[in-house]
């Protein structure tokens, strides 16, 4: 038996098996969605031993042939753009003191965060129709380049937070020039953070699903549209298998995200 | 002239980023808030004829004879969003807030792998988690099974497609948003703040009530507006797990873009959602500021 006075003096009752409960109730949903696409028939529910058929089945279907490269694609050159575009604005806001209203700008670039998707979804779709715009998965890049840039921003402006700015004074004053400086110091030290906003920013674009699917047009179809479709129609191995695929993308990319966060 | 330039090349680094969110995100807005005050055209789009219509048709229907009546179909949609984003809500800080507090106790090591877990599904996709529950509520999913199997019940119960399963999918996806800033007040908490209490004779409950949760409200309030925000907006829950029957303001939204093709009335709504956002986020401003000028240690 523990004595009261032996334990923490915050403890309260219950409150660690709540705490297991939130962590199951996080997890279980998608360790059955696991479990199941492994599943040997074609129950979700009834597990009737192990096989890979689903995943086979998954990787030969053209549909999802071309709807994973189509993902791939445009969360590639999202990224590529967003993080380029979120990298200037970090160093610029951070280290430029000629910029006026920088809570502005910062505010700003956070905009796309705090705005239901379903209405960055809707504007997008209004805005392409209304300039006539149609460049098939163009449209998408554009849109998802424009949500991806919070995401990339916030680890990138947290990493040149912590950067010591006297090594850049160093390097000033060792007669080197801004883009020198830039090149030889800022860069390399920001690296681990640029790294770490670019992970999120592709799989913020592999995931998306309801700006996609406004701005979609036809033949311009994503994994999670695909899904979306097999879903509408009923439960199927096939489905979890897929899903299973993108959950350990989105996984493997996140803890790769944290690990560059946390790098020295 | 030259004095420009030179003052506008500091601002190159801004630039791109700037541009894309102010063309692609606040023009789109733009465009949103005139097409609600626009005719909707034929084939969707709209016609350049300025209208009210879209937001006398929020509470308003013509009926068989022409006469305007009160109709509450849509104000019935915007209450139940507003109903279930409030649910979820309750949700959220009843398995949220036990979660943090248990969180912000834990030695240093633990504590962040317990965040990192907490972060984890965030980042997967959406429609995926949101599916994972159809597996688990639908009639012959595996709560039904078991409940059936452990011979607690005969017929399955329905689940899915209810409100309470629309509310379970909001909490589902949005809880992070309500633990993350609850530890983030609960682990500043000055310790010696909850000894004083115990010494002053208070049992852990009214040290609770008294002492923890009014220095964490901050971080409540904080947390209920990042659930509810999304939450209202919703689409892929209220469609998912609601069947698509159940409307929410989100889906609503949705359907005029689509299949309705009434971008007028679709615009209108968005308007309503974005005022509400804006209702929130300011209250959350107030919040933070009330929050910095007031008890430091």
């Amino acid at each position: 038996m523990i004595r009261s006075s032996d334990r923490d003096i915050r403890w309260l009752p219950g409150f660690n098996w709540i705490t297991l409960c939130f962590f199951l109730f996080l997890y279980l949903p998608l360790i059955i969605l696991v479990i199941f696409s492994f599943n040997a028939t074609r129950s979700a529910t009834v597990w009737e031993g192990f096989s890979l058929q689903w995943y086979a089945k998954a990787f030969s279907n053209d549909d999802i042939q071309s709807a994973a490269k189509n993902s791939l694609i445009i969360a590639a050159v999202s990224t590529l753009f967003s993080t380029v575009f979120a990298t200037m604005a970090a160093i610029a806001l951070g280290r430029n003191r000629e910029i006026k209203h920088k809570t502005a700008f910062g505010g700003l670039l956070l905009l796309p965060l705090m705005i239901p998707e379903i209405v960055t979804a809707v504007a997008t779709l209004t805005f392409f129709t209304a300039i006539n715009l149609s460049w098939g998965i163009g449209n998408i890049i554009i849109a998802h380049t424009v949500f991806c840039i919070p995401f990339a921003y916030l680890p990138i402006q947290a990493r040149l937070r912590g950067l010591d700015a006297s090594l850049e004074t160093a390097a000033r004053d060792l007669y080197s020039d801004r883009k020198t400086t830039l090149r030889l110091i800022t860069l390399p030290l920001l690296a681990p953070g640029i790294f770490s906003g670019a992970m999120l920013a592709f799989i913020i674009s592999l995931d998306d699903f309801i700006i996609t699917m406004m701005v979609a047009e036809a033949g311009s179809t994503t994994l999670p549209i695909y899904i979306y479709g097999l879903v509408r129609t009923g439960v199927t191995p096939e489905v979890n298998a897929v899903s299973t695929v993108l959950l350990g993308i989105s996984v493997i990319a996140v803890l790769m995200s944290q690990w560059f966060a946390k790098k020295q | 002239m030259s004095d420009l330039l030179e003052r506008l090349r500091h601002y190159i680094g801004v630039l791109p980023a700037t541009f894309m969110i102010v063309v692609f995100m606040l023009a789109p807005l733009t465009i949103i808030f005139v097409y609600s005050f626009l005719t909707p055209g034929d084939y969707g789009g709209v016609k350049f004829e300025f209208s009210t219509e879209a937001y006398t048709q929020l509470l308003f229907q013509k009926n068989l004879f022409d006469e305007v009546e009160f109709d509450t179909s849509y104000l019935t949609i915007a209450f139940r969003s507003i109903w279930v984003a409030t649910v979820a809500v309750l949700g959220s800080l009843a398995l949220g807030f036990p979660a943090a507090y248990y969180i912000a106790q834990q030695p240093e090591s633990r504590r962040n792998t317990l965040l990192l877990l907490i972060t984890i599904p965030f980042w997967t996709n959406l429609l995926i988690r949101t599916y994972c529950w159809i597996l688990v509520l639908r009639d012959t999913g595996l709560i039904n099974n078991l409940l059936i199997g452990l011979g607690l019940t005969d017929e399955p119960i329905t689940m899915l497609y209810t409100e309470g399963a629309i509310a379970l999918g909001l909490v589902y996806t949005y809880v992070p948003f309500m633990v993350l800033p609850i530890y983030a007040a609960l682990e500043r908490l000055d310790k010696r703040l909850i000894e004083a209490s115990r010494d002053l004779y208070a049992n852990r409950w009214t040290t609770l009530r008294h002492v923890t949760l009014p220095l964490a409200s901050p971080g409540i309030v904080a947390g209920a507006i990042l659930v509810f925000i999304p939450a209202l907006g919703a689409f892929i829950a209220p469609d998912l797990l609601g069947g698509g029957k159940k409307l929410m303001l989100g889906s609503l939204v949705q359907l005029q873009f689509s299949a309705a093709r009434d971008w007028p009335f679709g615009s209108a709504l968005t308007m309503v959602i974005m005022s509400v956002v804006l209702i929130c986020l300011l209250l959350f401003a107030v919040n933070q500021r009330r929050n910095e000028g007031g008890f430091q240690h």
